[in-house]
């Protein structure tokens, strides 16, 4: 009985053994031992975010050679090593990406109806885009939550998503599922290099920035005591905080909404105290950048431009090369606009923070004289970009203008910056209403000059930053607004006076249009030095080829060098231009914006051979997003900027005019930020200071 | 007319799942998506016609002829093991779309308690061969039935509002229960 049962066993399972043998042999299938193996590297997540249906899928694409050795985005680059060393590849550097979530509304947005059902951001979009009345912003049912497959979201308390930048894989299965668009796949490159889009979240402030800097991150960062993530916010967008933050108009604090209840938040203020913080703190936040790809590229001129764009260009894994004509990197921010706005060790250091990149260059060089486009060529660059600025100032065409004591104001303030001569009871004329006319104003005016600046407009219509020409007024320079001069007097060869002529405008009230001369208007003022600062313009002289011909188009808006607005790029295609040789005079902050854009035309071109129109680019203020009514709790005043005395900027040259603000005082002023969205805002920003005596609760809400 | 009555209840009436409750450890774990039941439930037919026409003939050709009927329970797991396993890798080589798309859950299905149940419960109620065949071939289209409608339930599940504490398997478990109590309303309409 025993002994049958065990016959009976052993000899079924023997059989049975013996033809899963056999069968194994007969019908096995020839496999690359091969796929197993890079299989065995894959982490079996078979998330398909790859492309492929699943990790094995993936391993036989890569054995196929149709997938590189980098195929796995979830994997590491031990990964793609582990791969690459089974194929005999070789490992390209692959740039890790993230899911990002642009929505800060949440809970804060308006809703346009009350939402019950299927708990699914998909089918609740199915429904007029939504509850939210933003139709961008994050809908908040937590699809994308459900959908990852690393667990690396989870809906914050207001509602929108918050990526565990330690778990996501960037696998993009939330951004697939997000029916508006709300979280996204973001790499540094992507980063670095993204222009504003129509659909994207953009408070006000963002939208109007050349730059487009995160403002809203930044001044939460600050609040939230994250200086070094603030700096790294700014320096997304702007490789230039400190010197952005002491001489930029900051169009973004002119429509901060929160002007419709007090005053605009202090946004360059803080951007300047958060560059302080790290110069103060004398070591640099680590910048991120991608191993160098290979691709060089020429860069003429240091100034904010060229900088700005090798900037970009080395984090995004190129290698740029500055050439410089003067000694110094750092164009008009160095030795021009004067020590007490702009002190010259400030700009060494932030010019030094981005040549530790791995920016080379070469000072001493000018472009046409000693390097043409075809050296460049020659030498290897694959891309150049023309960032040599608007340094021409236009001789004043009136009678005299090449007398004696007739000088330009950038050679006047290159000189006061080199040498700081004494200039008591001489008599200046300075024409011109531009920031740099302020500027040798209050050059001279500190030496003891008398002062007197003939502008052509009224103080509000100026082109200078408002604060400035407060400070021209302060310091005693004499700005005699609607004027302009007629003829100079000359005496012994020099020059010895102008007679100039009132202007009017058209319509006195709107002052729109350019001013006309008032006939018989007529007066006479002494001079011994007369600075044109009427404008500054870009010498077409330098772009000539061999023949003495123009190398680019001469754009007749602007009067610098044509090319595609977006792109930046000539008719020559890997030319490119930025700064103020295309744009004509501008302010800081446009330029480090063309760098940035030049910078975007550049990689593209390097790498694909085509600049690619971007999407839904936002060129104008979004109408919507500039509110008419808001619900704001508290009123705190705006920060005052403690100013340097002027007793003592008479005696000094070295110390700044605008001084640092305290921590406390930069917290506090951030907590005024509304955290503006695109339509929804933080009704009680500042709550958290409604002890204070001057932060008040405003009883009326809204808006007179 | 018998075969018909049979068909009909070892589908409904005798659901292998929700009235015998085998192979509920498929039926959890692999109900997640309609998509994925449709396939489990496609091979779990397979496996189930196959289990039995190979056991059928051991039982009454070797395991009753030789008095060792009480080696059925092994005997049938080896049987059934082994050829699962020879039936992967003759799809593989034979039939590759079929086993790419049955091929994940063979492995997965070699000691279902419910194919077994099957090849079991056709010698108790001493069914002939080809009554043993439809039988299981009903058998697992109850399985099939039931799976494919827990796994849609689980769909809209999966988008609706549950309580936390009732997410997943919980609220899962709970609708197995109810499903099963509404195919007991199939009681006493047949044998």
């Amino acid at each position: 009985m025993v002994a049958s049962s065990i016959l009976v066993l052993f000899l079924l399972g023997l059989t049975a053994a013996a033809i899963l043998a056999v069968a194994s042999r007969l019908l096995h299938v020839a496999e690359d031992p091969r796929v197993a193996r890079v299989e065995a590297c894959l982490p079996g997540a078979n998330c398909g975010g790859c492309g492929y249906p699943g990790c094995s899928a993936a391993a036989a694409a890569v054995v196929d050679g149709t997938a590189p050795a980098e195929v796995c985005i979830v994997g590491n680059i031990e990964t793609s090593q582990r791969i690459a060393a089974i194929m005999g590849a070789e490992v390209h550097f692959k740039e890790p990406r993230v899911a990002t979530n642009i929505c800060s509304g949440g809970d804060r947005a308006n809703l346009i109806f009350d939402y019950k059902g299927v708990e699914d951001c998909r089918a609740e979009a199915l429904l007029y885009g939504g509850e939210k009345s933003c139709g961008i912003g994050c809908i908040g049912l937590g699809t994308c939550v459900k959908v990852c497959p690393f667990n690396a979201l989870r809906l914050s308390e207001a509602g929108v998503p918050v990526v565990d930048w330690n778990a996501c894989r960037s696998c993009g299965k939330c951004a697939e599922a997000c029916p508006t668009g709300a979280i996204r796949i973001s790499s540094v490159t992507s980063v670095l290099l993204h222009l504003n889009q129509t659909d994207d979240c953009l408070a006000p402030c963002m939208q109007k920035c050349p730059a487009q800097i995160n403002v809203r991150r930044y001044i939460q960062q600050i609040k939230q005591k994250d200086l070094r993530g603030a700096l790294l916010t700014i320096k997304e967008h702007n490789p230039l905080p400190l010197i952005a933050g002491r001489i930029c108009p900051a169009p973004c604090e002119n429509i901060c909404r929160r002007k419709i209840v007090d005053e605009g938040v202090a946004i360059h203020t803080l951007q300047r105290f958060v560059a302080d913080w790290e110069m103060q703190s004398g070591i640099r936040v680590p910048l991120y950048c991608n191993p160098p790809s290979g691709h060089k590229v020429a860069i003429i001129g240091g100034g904010p431009t060229g900088l700005s764009c090798a900037y970009f260009l080395r984090r995004v894994g190129h290698e740029p090369t500055i050439f410089e004509r003067r000694e110094h990197i750092g164009g008009m921010m160095r030795g021009v606009i004067p020590e007490y706005r702009l002190p010259k060790k400030v700009v060494d250091w932030e010019v030094q923070t981005i040549l530790n990149l791995g920016v080379e260059t070469r000072t001493g060089v000018a472009f046409g004289r000693d390097v043409t486009l075809k050296d460049l060529e020659r030498e290897g660059f694959e891309a150049v970009l023309i960032a040599t600025g608007a340094w021409k100032v236009p001789p004043l065409g009136i009678e005299n203008d090449d007398a004696e004591g007739v000088v330009d104001a950038i050679s006047f303030l290159e000189r006061f910056g080199r040498e700081g001569p004494d200039m008591s009871g001489v008599r200046v004329v300075v024409v011109g209403g531009s920031n740099t006319a302020i500027d040798v104003a209050r050059s001279a005016r500190r030496q003891n000059a008398l002062v007197t600046v003939l502008v052509p407009a009224i103080q509000r219509k100026m082109t200078a930053n408002k604060d400035e020409v407060e400070r021209a007024l302060e310091i005693g320079a004499d700005l005699r607004f609607l004027t302009a001069p007629l003829a100079l007097h000359v005496e012994n060869g020099a020059v010895s006076g102008v007679t100039y002529c009132d202007l009017a405008y058209d319509d006195p009230g709107k002052a729109a249009g350019e001013p006309k001369p008032v006939s018989g208007t007529k007066a006479f003022i002494e001079a011994d030095l007369v600075v044109a600062a009427s404008d500054r313009v870009v010498d077409h002289s330098l772009f000539t080829d061999a023949d003495g011909n123009p190398l680019f188009k001469r754009d007749k808006k602007t009067g610098g060098v044509s090319a595609n607005p977006t792109t930046l790029q000539t008719d020559i295609p890997n030319v490119f231009v930025g700064g103020e040789v295309h744009t004509g005079r501008n302010i800081l902050i446009q330029a480090v914006a063309d760098g940035r854009r030049a910078a975007r035309a550049i990689h593209f071109h390097v790498t694909r051979g085509a600049v690619p129109e971007p999407d839904n680019q936002q060129v104008q203020v979004i109408p919507e997003t500039i509110l008419k009514n808001m619900h704001v709790t508290y009123t705190i005043p705006r920060v005052q900027v403690p100013l340097t005395p002027l007793e003592e900027r008479r005696i000094s040259f070295k110390e700044e005019v605008a001084c640092s603000i305290s921590y406390d005082v930069a917290r506090k002023e951030a907590s005024r930020c509304l955290r503006c969205g695109l339509t929804c805002y933080d009704a009680d920003a500042g709550a958290e200071y409604t002890q204070d005596d001057d932060v008040r609760p405003i009883d009326r809400p809204g808006s007179e | 007319m018998e075969y018909l009555m049979l068909f009909i209840s070892a589908i409904f009436i005798n659901n292998i799942v929700l009235v015998q409750y085998l192979g509920t450890c498929p039926f959890m774990g692999t109900s997640k998506s309609t998509d994925v039941a449709i396939g489990m439930g496609a091979a779990v037919i397979f496996v189930m016609l196959m289990a039995v026409a190979f056991t059928w003939p051991l039982q009454h050709y070797v395991l009753t002829p030789y008095g060792i009927g009480y080696l059925q329970t092994i005997v049938f797991i080896l049987v059934i093991a082994s050829l699962v396993q020879f039936v992967e890798l003759f799809l593989k080589k034979v039939i590759p779309p079929l086993h790419a798309s049955l091929g994940l859950f063979l492995p997965l299905i070699t000691t279902n308690c419910a194919v077994m149940g099957v090849a079991i419960m056709v010698q108790r109620g001493e069914y002939p061969f080809f009554k043993a065949l439809l039988f299981s071939l009903a058998t697992g289209l109850g399985f099939l039935i039931a799976l494919v409608i827990i796994s849609s339930i689980r769909e809209r599940l999966d988008i609706s509002p549950v309580p936390a504490v009732f997410r997943g398997i919980p609220v899962a478990l709970i609708t197995a229960g109810v499903m099963s109590l509404v195919f007991l309303a199939f009681q006493g309409m047949a044998a």
